[in-house]
């Protein structure tokens, strides 16, 4: 799918006759004797902005790190564009990915910006942004290089093109974290606390990047403390509580009538 | 110099550099599988592991060197002729290469290993989520983040490795050291010969500094100064 094709959604409001990009049903994960998951489902539309909210331990990072099974579900079905991802039980008795190709394949097309941004410290900008293009995706180099340059410039870091991760601002690396995963023309951005490692004065610029991307009719998993920009940007809100749906909805629904007590006790502290 | 034996001990150092090229080569490939296997093996292949890096690292280099060269050519040569096939020779330099390459192994294991555990997580985790294949992904950046870490350790273990070939004397392996014994056996010259190949080995390991410099200067590329840092 091409950046057009994805532009090409109307943005704004959930479409019930898109595709559904993101199925996620009935997932349950365990780490050990902890159940940090216990049967959530979730679903994600061509052009629609699923912003995940709650409270530290509800398992909002692991329910969006289950997805492209960074984190392994223990028991539930994922389907990402339409197709099962297969898992098996290993020998220890852990789920895993059945075929990894089938999961190779999945992940490079599900674009993951991380909390601490996670760019490889031993490549230039231009070179972590080419990176899964040119040696999994099979791109030639030069037009690699140079849908790179228009990455980087639309986020604000054409001139830092050069310049290696660690001399730059968080700010600045989360951009082009951003711009690595708009790289592999992905069908899904997925966003685990993309700001949260940021100071104050650099959460706004990130910020920007994201609202810009949903507006433009991006399909987009985001999991946030920003419940503000939640607000702003989000199609539909999901609230996590303890592993559970607690309450989901639009935006406006979920922050402006609350149904939930423990959604109001929460919508009340992080306000 | 007496005319002749400064070749000799030319030939010498050359053969000194080609084992220490080859059982180096020999070790990281070892100590990079090693690596591997201790951190995301199996139990079995664990325990395999800690067994031959322990053994091979308790054990001194001299008696390895015997013990696998005078008893591993014997072994071999056992096989081929229980198989019917005929008893061969060992060149000295493949067995020394091979000596060598195992010690080397376990202790590149080790560097290795821990190299590997001080990337920063998130790089590899990236690089799964991106759905990197284990080959692309060890070559791409696994490798070229864990070499800032790796290379000092890599590096004593290059200059052990040249000083190591020494050890092969003892099997009669034509390297420095045995040239210059022989050189100055003959000619009685010892204070010359000995201090000859003292330099030799010097200029050797003055000439590794050089490379080695630039080889970790370019896998700290992506990292600022620590002298900022103090």
């Amino acid at each position: 799918m091409s950046v057009a094709e994805a532009a090409a959604v109307p943005s704004g409001e959930a479409q019930s006759g898109a595709a559904e990009a993101i199925h996620v049903e009935n997932l349950h994960k365990k780490f050990g004797q902890l159940h940090v998951l216990k049967g959530v489902s979730l679903s994600a539309r061509d052009g629609e902005v699923i912003a995940i909210i709650g409270g530290s331990g509800s398992g909002k990072s692991t329910l969006l790190r289950c997805i492209n099974c960074l984190e392994n579900p223990t028991s539930g079905v994922i389907r990402v564009n339409g197709e099962e991802i297969k898992l098996k039980a290993d020998s220890h008795g852990h789920t895993v990915p059945a075929d990894r190709k089938q999961i190779e394949r999945i992940r490079s097309r599900l674009g993951m910006v991380f909390q601490n941004f996670n760019l490889w410290s031993h490549m230039t900008l231009i070179e972590n942004v080419i990176e899964v293009p040119v040696h999994v995706l099979g791109v030639k180099r030069e037009q690699a290089i140079a849908q790179a340059e228009k990455l980087l410039a639309r986020v604000g870091l054409a001139e830092k093109r050069d310049v290696y991760p660690a001399f730059l601002s968080g700010g600045q690396q989360q951009r082009a974290a951003i711009a690595r995963a708009l790289a592999i023309n992905p069908r899904v951005m997925l966003f685990d606390e993309p700001t949260s490692a940021l100071d104050p004065e650099l959460v706004g610029e990130v910020l920007k990047v994201i609202g810009d991307l949903a507006r433009e009719g991006r399909t987009m998993v985001l999991v946030t403390h920003e419940m503000k920009f939640a607000r702003e940007v989000a199609t539909h809100v999901v609230y996590l509580y303890n592993g559970l749906v607690e309450e989901e909805g639009p935006p406006e629904q979920l922050f402006g009538a609350p149904k939930s007590e423990r959604l109001k006790q929460f919508l009340r502290n992080v306000g | 110099m007496p005319p002749g034996w400064g070749g000799t001990l030319l030939v010498g150092l050359l053969h000194s550099i080609e084992i220490a090229i080859g059982a180096t080569c020999l070790g990281l490939l070892i100590g990079t599988g090693g690596a591997f296997g201790k951190l995301y093996g199996g139990p079995v292949t664990r325990d395999l592991l800690a067994v031959y890096t322990t053994v091979v690292r308790a054990v001194p280099e001299l008696v390895l060197i015997l013990l696998l060269y005078y008893a591993g050519t014997d072994l071999i040569n056992q096989l081929l002729s229980a198989m019917g096939y005929q008893r061969i020779d060992i060149s000295g330099l493949a067995a020394g290469i091979f000596v060598l390459g195992v010690v080397q192994g376990a202790y590149s294991t080790e560097v290795i290993r821990g190299a590997i555990l001080s990337i920063p997580q998130g790089q590899i985790e990236a690089a799964r989520a991106y759905g990197m294949p284990p080959l692309l992904m060890l070559r791409r950046i696994t490798v070229p983040a864990m070499l800032p870490f790796a290379i000092p350790g890599l590096a004593n273990l290059w200059l052990i490795a040249t000083k190591d070939t020494a050890l092969l004397a003892v099997v009669g392996f034509f390297e420095l050291t045995l040239a210059t014994r022989q050189a100055a056996g003959v000619t009685k010259a010892y204070l010359l010969f000995f201090v000859a190949a003292g330099a030799l080995y010097l200029a050797l390991t003055l000439f590794s500094n050089l490379i080695i410099g630039r080889v970790e200067a370019r896998s700290r590329r992506g990292m600022p100064s620590v002298k900022e840092a103090r």
